[in-house]
């Protein structure tokens, strides 16, 4: 192991395999002072970065017609939990080209798993 | 007590706070090191040690450098740096082992390398001149310009800022502080950057002008009024 994974192997925590094409539910602390909730970020993962404690995925989704992507550190201690909703087939890694696209264009075949 | 370390730059990472606040971080292979040489005040007229990095691949040794390490009974080591020695604790003596140990969390410590190489640059990148405009036949882009006036003072001032030689040069970057230490694996963990590549040698010594560890206060209770 080297020394790098070994001081990161502290912060790691466990996330669900994700892939590029998931929709992700990110729940996410947001601090208002001195309470503390939940935020829920739900939208499609058009990114993934690997790398230990610096790995950290981009989530996009369409708000009232605009476009808000979001990056998180994917070991981020402000992430409470990340639920993957569903998954599609998708042939590339990076689906930078959903940002091109919108509406009926933007839609992506769902894989079925399971039952 | 010897109040540094040889050690090498391993790489960067990050570190979370809590609240997912993220901090930079250099992690340092340090030491052990062992001490080659000890300079006294009586003798060489200060407190020092000469310091032996113990690495994976020992030292090639000339003759002269194979007796100065049988003198103080350690191995050879390729490198030596001096550190020095401050009164109080216990006295250094030749072939004695330094570790990370030396550290504690939250300290302050100066990291001294050597920076990554650039090359011949020209005084944009190297000095940051702002050069001159890019189109509407600007004839002027990166260079530097006037370097002196004709009839007085007829000469080129010495520290003129020009283009030559960039990086390689000793850097000491100070009053990192010592995130972790890692006594079972000989690693250093330091906020921020430190000169130089990975496995590039860097020397750890406590900070000299050591900042004060900022705490943060309490926020003053809100004063209740209407508005």
């Amino acid at each position: 192991m080297s020394a790098i994974e070994l001081v990161e192997k502290s912060q790691l925590t466990t996330r669900p395999t994700m892939k590029a094409g998931d929709t992700v539910r990110v729940h996410v602390k947001v601090r208002e002072g001195d309470k503390e909730r939940i935020q829920v970020f739900e939208g499609v993962v058009i990114s993934l970065r690997r790398g230990g404690a610096r790995a950290s995925f981009t989530v996009r989704k369409v708000s009232f017609g605009q476009g808000v992507e979001r990056i998180f550190p994917l070991h981020s201690p402000s992430i409470a939990k990340v639920d993957v909703v569903r998954s599609a087939k998708v042939r590339r890694a990076k689906l930078y080209f959903l940002r091109g696209l919108k509406g009926k264009a933007a839609r992506m075949k769902e894989i079925r798993t399971g039952q | 007590m010897v109040t540094g370390l040889i050690g090498r730059k391993v790489g960067m990472t990050q570190l979370f706070d809590a609240d997912g606040t993220v901090h930079p971080a250099t992690v340092l292979k340090a030491g052990p090191c062992v001490v080659a040489q000890v300079k006294a005040a009586g003798r060489d007229g200060y407190e020092a040690v000469q310091l032996g990095l113990v690495d994976v691949k020992a030292g090639k040794e000339n003759r002269p450098t194979a007796g100065h390490f049988k003198k103080a009974g350690v191995p050879p080591t390729r490198v030596r740096r001096e550190v020095k020695v401050k009164a109080g604790g216990e006295v250094p003596k030749a072939g004695d082992h330094v570790t990370v140990a030396i550290f504690a969390d939250g300290e302050r410590v100066d990291v001294i390398g050597t920076s990554r190489g650039k090359g011949f640059q020209g005084v944009v990148k190297r000095h940051h001149f702002s050069g001159g405009r890019a189109t509407h036949g600007s004839m002027f882009h990166r260079a530097p310009g006037s370097i002196g006036a004709s009839s007085y003072p007829s000469r080129v001032v010495k520290g003129m800022r020009m283009a030559g030689h960039m990086g390689h040069t000793r850097v000491t970057v100070r009053n990192l502080k010592v995130v972790r230490v890692d006594r079972d694996n000989n690693l250093l963990l330091v906020e921020g950057a430190v000169p130089g590549g990975p496995n590039s040698v860097v020397v750890i010594r406590k900070a000299v002008a050591a900042k004060p560890i900022r705490v943060v206060q309490a926020e003053p209770a809100k004063k209740k009024g209407k508005k």
